[in-house]
């Protein structure tokens, strides 16, 4: 293979080669073991099968994953998006209400007021982040515990189960045979990118995420960047939880949402987005996203126990992480220069 | 030749990528004297430094101590063999007490466990023979600068120390602290260690040093005896000439004088800031060059933050094409037509991971707010522009800026103000570290840009560079504006004796600098 | 030079912290009936057991600047994991115990030496092992498990009588040898302080020789030894165990030490002023629960808020303090600069 200025050659110097790589061997493994996974059927008009499935189930993470992306290409973390999609989904629920058939306010204030909640939770990450200098990982780990708590307050501890169907279209609705879910996500991405890509404020947060002083010199505003960031990812959250509570129909403050922070970054780095920022890849982290997801979705498929798939995905960041890690980039540089060396 | 010579450094090589940081360096400390290690910023001062204390490792020569050759591999490993070093930024724990700091890790132990009691009496002990009078117990934290380093110097001694360098130790210590630390080093002579003492403040250099080495751009210039070498000839040597290395300038120098009644397009009235700045005035025309010539910390790159409002000034105004903005920040500053090229290129300039398309319009898209964005083609047009404009060496402008090599990302940062189309152009040091050709390059592009009608700020260590590019010089020292000179009176002598402080009283010159109109009449 | 009538700021957080322990503790005597009662503040102490171990354990960890974010899913781990090594092999605790310590030991070791070779950062090397216990412990049950086991059950039952009516555990016991032994490790030995010193700069550490590497992986070690301790304690005051129990303590320990008065940052703070942070997270929940109305999720939601008022205190008590020394070198400089220049002139 010479063609170097080819597609495939250009394709490999994308951010998302290694993620397409791995999701390739994923369903390769599936078209061996588990045929069964590419199976598509049309029901009433609608797709079934283990794909669309991925597709619908792994809505909640891809979304957690765009508002990710952005924070960590700024060089920091949200790890309260757990909790916000608990806050989402618990407003959304208390203000539909429990009686069958009926919502107690107008269902869009409803998925409004969740958003709004979503929103101001993480614009309070990003106040403490770009304001009050508070590291990352401590502004958001504060609203990670005391935004469950927030939750179970607005819950009022209760488990609340909701009756009312059109709210159902949410987490389980079908659009053109397809899961209402992933136009929710489609969206959110397209936003996503087109801010990103076709305003500036790719290029500041990719500026800010690599060089903080420098961008600051260069007349760019490093803290207002932070703070809608933040804020964004709350969005993305808040959207995650409307899906999950109307999949659910219900809303748990306790389990809403719990443990999502984790693949959310290992969807991220998988998608090439180095944790120290710069450069960030939004296609990748979706590809990362359903990557964790047929990973989930196939352990379960061959009867692995779903305790046993945290455990897994726990050593995969792992070990994804020291893959990228400094040290063992600059040891396989080495490699590669003594191999290079005799050809 | 003496026969105690406690340290021979010889025929020291040091390369970093693209910099002979040292060439063939020879340095000999005697036992019992202050030996003044002198150069400029780049000179290899520093990397001369980190050589012998096991930071960075030479590439070539030998080092004996007492005779023997020897190979600091770290710090701590040089420590141990009787080389300590009190850096400028003094390396305490400051959260930890001073009797800790002097013996953290050779803490008095009994039955394994602390003892604080013998600690805090060893440290006492130790710090009453320099005489300094403090609670053992405190922070360091707590206490002035100046005590700092008397604690580090005390670790040094309990180690046994044969060899103590000092970092730029005065840099913020006041007179009776300079004083009573020159009295101790004068001990510490008599004792028998060797010391090699680092500083920008000539005046020191004479109070104390025997012998005076200079570096220059990476070579050794000379070893002298302290009172054989006149204070004038001093500057002269770190400063230096490079005239015959660099090609002419090509008569675009053209003389300049403001119009009558032209304003200029940026005035400061009494800028400055409590403690880094004296206030001062400064007038820059369209169309003229200002140097802006002084030793390392005399206030230069202050000056140029204070301007760009990177710092906010707490007295005076600063107008800009007549309109005074109280503390504007760095994007205001850029909206009202300034540029700023800082001193640190790869901390406050080079965006490493961003393509050099991306680092060239960076402040232009930052002028231009979050929505009203540059069209991609655009950007490509403006940098391919740019590049071939400036001559930037990369294979395009989607190559990444961290692959560029020094002179490339400066001229890459010069494309990025360049891009905001300013009416003025802070350079702080814009040739530091760049190879004797792009350094003409950029001499030239500010000589064609002030010819365009910008008003430039050309500030380097470099008085050569700053006589061949500025129309007019302002003189810097003990963060002051001490003089102004241009016309005739400015030359390399009379610079050279301003920086100095010898010559031209310093209170007369002051007292002249504000009137810059006025100082302009008398000249001709 | 001397200011021995001035108290040094490093001392201030912890003034702080006690002194709103002792306003709070007044306020609940003032506004509740029983509250004085001296079982009220023994309570204290039996329920927070645990939590003060692990928060030990994390003081060490936060004051060389680092973080576990492990401590709750350990804890839970090891209940889950001697409930079920009791209950289906019927092993001896004098078994069990020291297995878990040595995992616990074996588990913080790992961490630490993946942090420090791999040069990754705290929080997600850590993050993964919380996942990774969490899941291990729904990977032996995802129900409760109870301990049966006579030793467990005569140790969690056990009172100790002080006077009158009041008691306490023999956990607080347990407490109270690992704060002698955390005290006398923080101020005593070398690696006390060189964790101080890490936190403190940890270049400085570096260049005055001290062993840093070795001294990182040790801390996340013996937080690695603590939270399983912890979890020890926890399962005898439980006397069961479960993947879902201690979720979000995290938090809580980090919260303790933060209100314990230890910078966040590194460097600065005390053992014990933990265990005061401890304490006043128990006395909100008391009080809390003598109020009778609030939910008791107000207490997350108390412990967060005050988290950041501590560290927004902290901040404020540090950059006070760096200007202060900055106005005075200033100051200095400003003498340098004005007698120098005559002296250059005269020459």
């Amino acid at each position: 293979m010479n063609d170097n200025t080819g597609w495939w050659a250009r394709l490999r110097r994308t951010g998302i080669f290694w993620p397409l790589v791995a999701l390739s061997l994923v369903f390769l493994f599936n078209l061996i073991f588990s045929p069964q996974f590419f199976r598509l059927e049309i029901k009433d008009g609608h797709l079934f099968g283990s794909l669309v499935d991925v597709l619908n189930r792994g809505s909640p993470l891809m979304l957690v994953a765009i508002g990710m992306t952005a924070v960590i290409a700024t060089a920091g973390v949200d790890l309260s998006v757990g909790a916000v999609i608990a806050i989402s989904a618990a407003t959304v629920t208390v203000l539909i209400g429990s009686v069958t058939g009926e919502s107690q306010t107008p269902m869009w204030i409803a998925i409004l007021a969740a958003l709004g909640a979503s929103l101001l939770a993480g614009a309070w990450n990003g106040l403490l982040v770009s304001r009050a200098r508070i590291q990352p990982m401590v502004a958001t780990l504060v609203l990670m515990v005391a935004g469950r708590g927030i939750a179970q307050l607005i819950t009022n501890g209760q488990i609340i189960t909701i009756y009312y169907e059109p709210f159902f279209f949410i987490g389980g609705g079908y659009l053109l045979g397809l899961p209402f879910p992933v136009f929710i996500v489609a969206g959110v991405f397209a936003f996503a990118w087109f801010m990103t890509r076709r305003t500036a404020i790719g290029l500041f947060i990719e500026s800010v995420g690599t060089n903080a002083s420098s961008s600051f010199h260069s007349g760019i505003n490093e803290k207002n960047i932070k703070l809608v960031i933040y804020a964004f990812c709350g969005l993305c959250a808040g959207f995650a939880g409307l899906i999950i509570s109307s999949n659910l129909k219900s809303a748990d403050a306790n389990n809403a949402g719990l443990q999502i922070e984790l693949d959310g970054i290992l969807a991220v780095v998988i998608g090439g987005t180095l944790m120290s920022g710069g450069r960030f890849s939004l296609a990748g982290s979706i590809l990362g996203a359903l990557l964790v997801q047929s990973v989930s979705t196939t352990i379960y498929s061959l009867g692995v126990p779903p305790e046993v798939v945290q455990v897994v995905k726990a050593v995969v960041v792992l070990t994804v992480v020291l893959l990228y890690s400094d040290v063992v980039k600059n040891g396989l540089d080495k490699l590669s220069q003594r191999q290079g060396v005799p050809s | 030749m003496q026969t105690n010579e406690l340290l021979v450094m010889q025929g020291i090589h040091k390369t970093f990528p693209g910099v002979h940081a040292l060439a063939a360096v020879d340095f000999t400390l005697r036992a019992g004297e202050i030996h003044a290690l002198m150069g400029e910023n780049g000179a290899g001062k520093s990397t001369l430094i980190k050589v012998l204390t096991g930071v960075e490792h030479h590439d070539a020569g030998h080092i004996l101590l007492n005779g023997s050759e020897i190979n600091a591999k770290s710090p701590h490993h040089a420590q141990s063999l009787g080389i300590s070093t009190v850096y400028q930024e003094v390396n305490l724990c400051t959260n930890l007490s001073v009797a800790e700091n002097i013996l953290l890790g050779r803490e008095p132990r009994r039955a394994g466990s602390i003892d604080w009691g013998a600690m805090n009496a060893r440290a006492r002990e130790l710090l009453t023979w320099l005489d300094v009078d403090v609670d053992v117990r405190r922070s360091v934290g707590e206490y002035p600068v100046a005590v700092q380093q008397m604690v580090a110097i005390s670790r040094a001694l309990d180690i046994d120390a044969k060899v103590l360098i000092l970092d730029e130790p005065t840099s913020s210590l006041t007179t009776l602290e300079t004083e009573k630390l020159f009295a101790v080093l004068r001990r510490l002579k008599e004792q028998g260690i060797g010391i090699i003492f680092i500083t920008h403040f000539l005046n020191q250099v004479y109070a104390v040093a025997d012998r005076i080495t200079v570096l220059r751009n990476g070579k050794l210039v000379g070893t002298y005896d302290a009172k054989a070498l006149p204070r004038y000839q001093l500057v002269e040597l770190m400063i230096g000439r490079e005239l015959e290395e660099l090609e002419d300038l090509g008569g675009l120098k053209k003389h300049f004088e403001p119009a009558p009644g032209q304003a200029p397009v940026l005035e400061a009235k009494n800028l400055g800031q409590v403690g880094t700045l004296e206030p001062l005035n400064i007038k820059l025309y369209a169309g003229e060059v200002l140097g802006m010539a002084g030793l390392l910390g005399s206030g230069r790159t202050e000056t140029a933050n204070l301007l760009f409002g990177v710092d906010d000034a707490d007295s005076g105004t600063l107008a800009v094409g007549g309109k005074v903005e109280p503390n504007p920040g760095p994007l205001a500053s850029i909206q009202r037509g300034l540029g700023y090229c800082p001193e640190d290129r790869k901390a406050d300039g080079v965006v490493g991971a961003l393509t050099v398309r991306e680092n060239i319009v960076l402040a232009l898209q930052a002028s231009r707010g979050w929505f009203n964005y540059l069209d991609p083609r655009k950007q490509t047009e403006i940098a391919n522009k740019m590049i071939q404009m400036l001559q930037i060496s990369t294979p395009g402008p989607e190559q990444l800026m961290k692959n560029l090599s020094g002179g490339n990302q400066q001229k890459v940062i010069l494309a990025r103000w360049l891009a905001t189309e300013p009416d003025v152009l802070i350079l702080d040091e814009p040739t530091r570290g760049i190879d004797v050709g792009t350094k003409a390059e950029i001499q030239k592009l500010v000589l064609s840009l002030a010819n365009e009608g910008k008003g430039c700020i050309f500030i380097s260590s470099e008085l050569d560079e700053v006589l061949r590019t500025s129309h007019r010089v302002m003189i810097m020292r003990d963060r002051k504006l001490v003089a102004e000179l241009q016309g005739e009176d400015m030359n390399e002598q009379s610079i050279m004796e301003a920086i100095a402080g010898t010559g031209v009283s310093t209170e007369d010159t002051a007292a002249a600098a504000p009137q810059h109109a006025v100082a302009a009449g008398s000249a001709r | 030079m001397k200011r021995s009538w001035s108290i040094d700021r490093k001392f201030w957080p912890l003034l702080i912290t006690v002194s709103l322990f002792v306003l709070l503790y007044i306020y609940g005597i003032i506004q509740y009936r029983g509250f004085s009662s001296p079982q009220v503040f023994f309570n204290l102490l039996v329920d927070n057991a645990f939590l003060m171990i692990t928060s030990i354990g994390m003081t060490f960890v936060i004051l060389s600047g680092g973080i576990d974010l492990s401590v709750g899913a350990v804890i839970a781990f090891t209940g889950v994991l001697s409930a079920w090594l009791l209950n289906h092999f019927g092993l001896s605790p004098a078994i069990v115990i020291p297995l878990m310590l040595l995992m616990g030991v074996v588990f913080g070791a790992t961490m630490g030496a993946i942090i420090e070779f791999f040069k990754v950062q705290p929080f997600i090397v850590t993050l993964a092992g919380m996942f990774f216990a969490r899941g291990m412990s729904f990977v032996i049950s995802t129900q409760a498990q109870t301990i049966s086991d006579p030793f467990y059950r005569t140790i969690g039952l056990y009172r100790i009588h002080l006077w009158g009516k009041s008691f306490i555990s023999a956990n607080v016991v347990i407490v109270a040898i690992v704060l002698i032994a955390a005290i006398y490790l923080a101020h005593f030995t070398r690696f006390g302080r060189t964790v101080y010193a890490i936190g403190g700069n940890e270049q400085s550490a570096l260049l005055m020789g001290l062993p840093v590497r070795r001294t990182k992986i040790l801390i996340y070690t013996l937080n690695g030894f603590c939270s399983t301790l912890a979890g020890v304690v926890f399962s005898i005051y439980m006397l069961s165990g479960h993947g879902l129990y201690v979720s979000g303590l995290e938090l809580d320990a980090i919260a303790s030490v933060v209100i314990g008065g230890t910078q966040l940052t590194g460097g600065v703070g005390y053992v014990i002023g933990t265990v005061f942070g401890v304490l006043i997270q128990g006395l909100i929940q008391t009080i809390i629960m003598f109020q009778g109305t609030l939910s008791s999720w107000w207490t997350k939601i108390a412990v967060g808020a005050l988290t950041l008022i501590f560290i927004g205190v902290q901040s404020i008590i540090y950059s006070s303090k760096r200007k202060r020394m900055a106005s005075a070198q200033r100051v200095a400089t400003a003498t340098t600069t004005a007698p120098a220049a005559p002296a250059t002139a005269g020459d």
